[in-house]
């Protein structure tokens, strides 16, 4: 196992040695003192499992193609945005943009997530599980996102394809989301995935998906299009 | 009798007239592509006046003018170009792959770069294309950290000239099966992008973005920030201080494949004002020297790329004028141009996706109307008229480095382009001249 202490180095230094760790074949490295800094484990693209002793900032695990990391802390903004595949995994809570145009691998907050979290996804999951703040899922491509507490505002707007299970409210949904039953073999799923990480199943699920009707315009949903266009 | 026609109303023409059937049939804005109609002040108001007894013209045969361009020199790898020009961004999905293959093609062959556009990095496009560009847009469509790491550089778009303020557009019938796949949408919907990124949402968070991209590139590539002329001042201030190496203003001149008509028309600077404002913001910043301004939007021949220099752009950017290079409005299928209504020459329907040419369509059988050597080398023969152009101007003024290329090299034809760029109308000696 390697250690990299980042006391008294730079977001620079810090990131050459966890590339440098991999390009020695690491299996596993841990990071202690991260100090909330920005854009830790950036462009990861060899798997080795990772933690992180404490908090980080924004965009940790951004752009990763492939991830296995704990972060024993909160995280920033944009944590694991746009990841390909892999997890990752935030202890606390994380700020806005979790899984920002995920693609792929899952991505865990065990407390709440920010604003805006897993817009844009592409693929992958997101779980959370505490609560999820407004707009959330905004433009939703594919993928999953499971939120184990409540949810704000515009949960879902505009999304495209993909699904989302909540167990907890939500005020206000966004545009063209409807709720769907859940079937069986998907709250199986769910636990299962809920299982895994330790994070407690909710009581009951409410799955969410787009009515596709903004896929293409029409002038049969004029009030619709008015909040879209 | 009478006349009881609408007859020479000023307002209500019958093109107005006929805009507004239309919105009353179809009970939705006009979107079209290609880019403004109207005319506004522009690079043709402003005329080069070449050397004559006060310095020498250079000699076309002997005397060399230097047109390499340096773009992201605050980088660890900048970009090289032979010549102040590039690609601008146009998108796999906007166009066909055959169009992407050859502007990959032509670039190379003239030793200019071009951009990805949005959608994703085409396969073809980079193995055909020696210097990339790769955008990253608020959709993210297709964009990961390989095709990043095989990049020349990275290009953060925040705006568009056609349709600032607002997100890409591409109308279902271009969303084929290959396109929706990449862009990881349903087939045929109409996909319409936001216009904010998803990960930062203002000029404070934007430095911590830009070291994401620097640190996920280890900080080789250089970092170009594109913005739709709007506020052009602050806004090129914003990007240099948030880091970029290079800013990319385009005026609403601009081209689009797809925009809401009203945006096009109606929203944005003009390239001849957003080019000072621009140059003038690096000045007061007193980085002019360490940050490259590109500037685009209705760039279409050697004269505009001086001029944008003499007002202090590193470079131009084209974008409609290479697509009609290829190909665009050239008078072949010339029924297919009937079926649109159109005419060669007068064609604007991008949108549609029926490109009689197959420049920007996802139909297969359009697009194999567009042969990608032939293509490219349309496009290489124009690239080259346009630096062979800008090479003869800059000599005519004594410049041996088209870089050298300054204010005092022009004059305004308009009162209008005087107050806009501050070069003197043509016979007065500029604006505090009160003969």
């Amino acid at each position: 196992m390697v250690v990299i202490d980042c006391l008294g180095k730079n977001t620079r230094e810090i990131n050459q040695e966890i590339r440098a760790a991999l390009d020695a074949g690491a299996a596993e490295i841990h990071l202690t003192n991260p100090q909330a800094r920005h854009n830790l484990a950036v462009g990861l693209r060899r798997p080795c499992r990772m933690v992180i002793e404490g908090s980080v900032g924004n965009y940790c695990a951004g752009l990763a193609t492939v991830a296995d990391l704990e972060i024993r802390g909160n995280a920033g903004w944009g944590v694991a945005e746009n990841l390909v595949s892999g997890r990752v995994v935030v202890h606390g809570n994380a700020g806005t943009a979790v899984g920002a145009s995920l693609r792929g691998g899952t991505v865990v907050v065990a407390g709440d997530a920010g604003t805006r979290t897993g817009n844009l996804m592409k693929g992958g999951t997101i779980i959370v599980g505490g609560d999820l703040a407004a707009s959330s899922a905004f433009m939703m491509q594919k993928g999953t996102l499971i939120v184990c507490g409540n949810a704000g505002y515009a949960l879902g707007d505009s999304m495209y394809q993909g699904r989302i299970f909540l167990g907890g409210e939500c005020p206000e949904y966004g545009s063209d989301v409807v709720e769907m039953p859940v079937a069986d073999e998907e709250l199986t799923e769910i636990h299962d995935l809920l299982l895994g990480y330790g994070i407690p199943a909710p009581r009951r699920l409410r799955k969410l998906v787009s009515g596709k009707r903004l896929w293409n315009f029409s002038t049969r949903e004029r009030s619709l299009w008015r909040t879209a266009l | 009798m009478e006349n009881r026609t609408v007859g020479d109303n000023q307002l209500f023409t019958s093109k107005v007239i006929s805009e507004i059937h239309r919105k009353a049939d179809t009970g939705l804005y006009n979107i079209r592509g290609y880019g403004m109609f109207r005319r506004v002040p522009n690079f043709d108001d402003l005329v080069i006046i070449p050397a004559a007894l006060t310095r020498a013209p250079l000699e076309g045969y002997r005397e060399k003018c230097d047109t390499t361009t340096v773009l992201g020199t605050r980088s660890q790898n900048p970009i090289v170009l032979d010549a102040p020009i590039t690609i601008a961004g146009m998108s796999y999905g906007a166009l066909s792959a055959n169009a992407k293959a050859a502007i990959g093609k032509a670039a190379s062959q003239a030793g200019i770069s071009s951009c990805t556009g949005e959608g994703g990095m085409h396969p073809r496009e980079r193995e055909y294309s020696k210097t990339l560009v790769y955008q990253l847009l608020p959709t993210r469509y297709g964009f990961n950290l390989e095709d990043l790491l095989r990049a020349d550089a990275v290009e953060v778009a925040c705006g568009q000239g056609a349709k600032p303020g607002t997100g890409g557009l591409l109308l279902g019938m271009k969303v084929s099966e290959d396109i929706a796949r990449i862009r990881d949408l349903p087939a045929g919907v109409d996909q319409r992008s936001p216009v904010r990124h998803p990960d930062w949402f203002g000029p404070d968070d934007l430095p911590v973005k830009l070291d994401e991209l620097r640190e996920a590139t280890e900080w080789k590539v250089p970092i170009f920030l594109k913005v739709g002329a709007c506020r052009v001042r602050e806004d090129v201030k914003l990007a240099v201080k948030a880091g970029a190496d290079v800013v990319v203003v385009d005026g609403m001149e601009g081209g689009t494949a797809a925009s809401p008509e009203v945006m096009q028309e109606h929203t944005g600077l003009p390239t001849l004002a957003a080019v000072c404002e621009a140059a003038e913001a690096l000045r007061e910043l007193g980085m002019q020297d360490e940050v490259q301004l590109v500037v685009s939007g209705g760039i279409k021949s050697g004269a505009d790329i001086v001029k944008a220099l003499a007002l202090g752009a590193t470079c131009v950017s084209i974008g409609t004028a290479a697509l009609v290079a290829l190909g665009c409005n050239r008078a072949e299928y010339v029924e297919d141009y009937h079926a649109l209504g159109t005419e060669p020459g007068h064609c604007y329907h991008c949108h549609t996706g029926m490109c009689p040419v197959g420049v920007a369509t996802q139909t297969p059988d359009l697009e194999a109307r567009l042969d990608v050597d032939q293509a490219a080398e349309r496009l290489t023969n124009y690239l080259h008229a346009l630096i062979y152009e800008v090479q003869m101007l800059a000599r005519a003024c004594g410049k041996g480095n088209v870089h050298h290329m300054d204010p005092t090299d022009l004059r305004s034809l308009t009162l209008e382009a005087e107050r806009i760029t501050g070069v003197p109308l043509v016979g007065t000696r500029g604006l505090t001249d009160r003969r």
